[in-house]
């Protein structure tokens, strides 16, 4: 009744052409946008910025990106924690090498520098497929960690290794360091993850992600019909590791504040980051975001259902939550294997059709 | 029904705020993963000291202390979760137990103004009170254990260390590398060459390392290691036959979970050590009637006694006198973080007080100062006994080489002023 496409026409190629044809969905876009952008920055705190938005926030960019090279272009990689300290490790040497220069440019850059080494280890997969390449980045991951944890340049030879973030301002606000407001860190977060998932969007239903998907569904094929497999493997693992490699330097720069690359950017990150473009969809970018919200949402939800309200000790609850998350992903994946963005996707389906189906 | 639940939750997880009349003084606390051998006794010694407190006493001066628990599972992610949770909730101060989670927490904590105490732990530079504010780590810190492991090596080889082999075996974190700096220096000055072996989180498989000792046969081994690292070491030393005598952990690797997996291999396997341990203390008596018998020991009751439990039980006690001493600068008995720090940097804990308290010989006499935040740093050697299944200390306290220490931590700490931007205090 609400939910569809009857009644709303389209004049000119530009509204045929946009993101979100119906106007139900459009119009929920933008309340989730005036919501985020005006409401959330006035009632945020500490508390919520630090244990749930701001994470999330980033850890949707992260998703994003493996999104687009393991769903689009379907290039397994196990390499995420790696890219993501790759892109720390380069926002922690920018700024404190030119420490005038805005953050919000360290980043990009930072991204920058993450997409060259990704391509850089994106090269095996034109000879390579599936588990081998999956292999492959697996090196790339211990790799990585090694080195930064190895060569003392990248954290300017600090006693013990860790790197801390130094404060800098954007617009008169502190953006990183420990004077940063809540608000502040979640909306320098969200604008960033907003621009991203945009170009994202945009980049996969365009030329590009075309290419992509036709490699994945069948390389052979693709080929055959004109595309470039040694553009489209490369693009899209640098569009994906420029992703990753933001969403790294703000997890270091924004979130932690100060990091040791073996705790924080190990190989549970990759696994996480790969959980949650798996239980979000692969091959969507709400998927990413749904991921993302179900995998950092829920351990901090339980824990304080558990211990805040429950009153349970800590250390049963930690490890029930274990317990409760792992059976809820695989109940989940038996239900619908093509996580929740397919879940969406059904329940728009029978929203259409609602309250009169066939 | 299902509404009344999550706005429960909602209210849960926005404010959880106690009584305010209560002294709050959060455990991050972590019992389970890799480091929870660890984690374990610390936390139930820390939480049954405040228990004891609360039972026998009332409290602190007349106020009771609540310490909210939270799992941190060593985790940063989880300790920043854990931090932002209980900071809302008029936390006096924070002790991490992971040096981790205290590099996190030291910005924020000159941003909200909350005292950070790390004993045997966290950065090390913090002992310079001039520029790290908020944080303290007295009584003794990485870089005195260091100091004072050579130290008694020097003693036992008759003042010469010269053209000896030590390796350092180490947890490839900020925690293991921090004591690297220090040996270098001691071994330009002593003539030791340092090899360095680090260990990869959390530490299971060493065994490329134990193969590279037993080919480089070096005359000391001393270990920087954590949770389940130590154990594993110190089984892979016995099974290279690698004389115990000679291997020295520091204070967080010579606790009984590190030792008694590996049954008597691990006999004569010595430690640092910067407290007593044992149940020897006129204190136990006090928790045995107000605590354990009560029954309100802090976990299964199982880690009372052991060297990780009392460490608890001393950072609790220090954190207790701290909070008396604030009382008593403020004038009044509910004290807030301000006060507390002004206690923890004035406090002074002396024999004829340990022994008050039902400790006397526990820990070292110390005082703090505005300069000062680390103490005298003195450390003993405790020696492992399998067939008694106990540490036995071995030496006195022995005090740190200041002189090599004093340049080193001088210029740790000036390049976080630079970095953070902070004017040294104290003038």
């Amino acid at each position: 009744m609400l939910y569809r496409e009857a009644g709303d026409f389209k004049t000119t190629y530009g509204e045929d052409g946009q993101t979100f044809p119906i106007r139900f969905d459009r119009m929920g876009y933008y309340v989730t946008l005036a919501v985020a952008f005006g409401v959330v920055p006035l009632v945020i705190n500490d508390y919520w910025a630090n244990a749930v938005f701001v994470p999330f926030l980033i850890y949707a960019i992260a998703a994003i990106g493996l999104n687009i090279l393991v769903g689009y272009a379907g290039q397994v990689s196990l390499g995420t924690g790696g890219f993501m300290a790759v892109g720390a490790y380069a926002v922690y040497k920018l700024m404190t090498s030119f420490p005038d220069v805005p953050v919000l440019i360290h980043v990009l850059l930072a991204g920058g520098v993450t997409a060259l080494v990704g391509v850089l280890f994106g090269l095996p997969s034109l000879r390579i497929k599936g588990f081998y390449l999956a292999v492959a980045t697996l090196a790339a991951q211990f790799f990585l960690v090694w080195l930064f944890n190895k060569v003392p340049w990248f954290y300017n030879y600090s006693a013990s290794g860790q790197i801390t973030v130094p404060q800098s301002k954007m617009l008169g606000f502190y953006v990183t360091g420990a004077q940063t407001s809540a608000s502040a860190k979640y909306l320098f977060s969200l604008v960033i993850l907003v621009l991203l998932a945009i170009v994202a969007r945009n980049l996969t239903r365009g030329a590009a992600g075309r290419k992509w998907m036709a490699i994945r569904d069948m390389d052979i094929a693709a080929e055959i019909i004109g595309v470039n497999p040694l553009k489209a493997k490369l693009s899209a693992f640098a569009v994906s590791s420029f992703f990753i490699g933001v969403a790294g330097a703000l997890f270091f720069a924004v979130y932690l504040g100060a990091a040791e690359v073996t705790e924080a950017f190990s190989i549970q990150k990759s696994f996480l980051v790969l959980f949650m473009v798996i239980i979000g969809g692969l091959g969507s970018i709400f998927g990413s975001f749904a991921g993302a919200a179900f995998l950092v949402l829920l351990p901090v939800f339980l824990k304080n259902v558990l211990v805040g309200q429950l009153g349970w000790p800590t250390d049963l609850a930690a490890h029930l939550e274990l317990m409760i998350v792992g059976a809820l992903i695989v109940t989940f994946l038996i239900a619908e294997p093509h996580g929740m963005a397919q879940l969406w996707r059904l329940a728009k389906e029978k929203l259409r059709l609602w309250p009169f189906p066939h | 029904m299902k509404m009344k639940f999550v706005s429960l939750v909602v209210a849960g997880m926005v404010a959880a705020a106690p009584a305010m009349a209560e002294l709050v003084i959060p455990n991050l606390s972590y019992r389970t993963g890799p480091y929870a051998p660890g984690g374990i006794p610390y936390a139930d010694g820390f939480n049954d000291y405040f228990t004891l407190l609360n039972a026998r006493d009332g409290g602190i001066g007349g106020e009771m202390v609540s310490v909210p628990e939270c799992e941190t599972a060593y985790n940063t992610e989880k300790g920043v979760e854990c931090y932002e949770a209980t900071k809302g909730s008029g936390a006096l101060v924070y002790n991490p137990l992971s040096t981790g989670i205290t590099y996190q927490l030291i910005p924020k904590a000159n941003a909200d103004k909350i005292p950070i105490y790390t004993p045997g732990y966290g950065r090390t530079s913090a002992a310079n009170g001039k520029v790290f504010e908020w944080v303290f780590n007295y009584p003794a810190n990485y870089w005195d254990g260091a100091s004072v492991a050579i130290k008694y090596l020097l003693d036992q080889n008759g003042g010469s260390l010269e053209g000896k082999k030590i390796a350092l075996i180490y947890h490839n974190s900020a925690y293991g590398k921090e004591p690297i700096r220090t040996l270098q220096d001691l071994g330009t000055k002593h003539g030791f060459t340092l090899t360095e072996l680090p260990v990869d989180a959390p530490g299971q498989e060493q065994k490329s390392q134990w193969l590279q000792i037993r080919r480089d046969k070096p005359d000391y081994v001393l270990m920087w290691g954590w949770g389940v690292m130590n154990a594993v070491a110190v089984q892979e030393a016995a099974n290279i036959k690698f004389p115990m005598e000679n291997f020295i952990g520091v204070w967080w690797s010579g606790s009984e979970n590190d030792v008694v997996p590996a049954g008597d291999g691990a006999n004569g396997y010595k430690s640092l050590a910067m407290h007593g341990t044992g149940m020897d203390y006129p204190l136990y008596a006090d928790l045995k009637t107000h605590v354990y018998d009560a029954g309100k020991a802090s976990g299964n009751g199982d880690q009372i006694g052991s060297v990780l439990y009392s460490r608890g039980v001393y950072a609790a006690m220090v954190i207790a006198e701290a909070a008396r001493k604030a009382q008593e600068l403020a004038g009044t008995s509910a004290i807030n973080a301000v006060q507390m720090r002004d206690g923890l940097e004035a406090l002074e804990i002396t024999e004829a007080r340990m022994t008050e308290l039902g400790l006397p010989n526990f820990g070292q006499p110390f005082a703090a100062s505005c300069e000062d935040h680390g103490g005298p740093g003195a450390g003993m050697l405790q020696q492992w006994d399998a067939t008694a299944k106990q540490w036995t200390l071995i030496t006195g306290f022995i005090a740190p080489d200041q002189a090599v220490l004093d340049p080193l931590i001088a210029a740790d700490s000036e390049a976080f002023a630079a970095e953070a931007g902070i004017t040294p205090r104290c003038n």
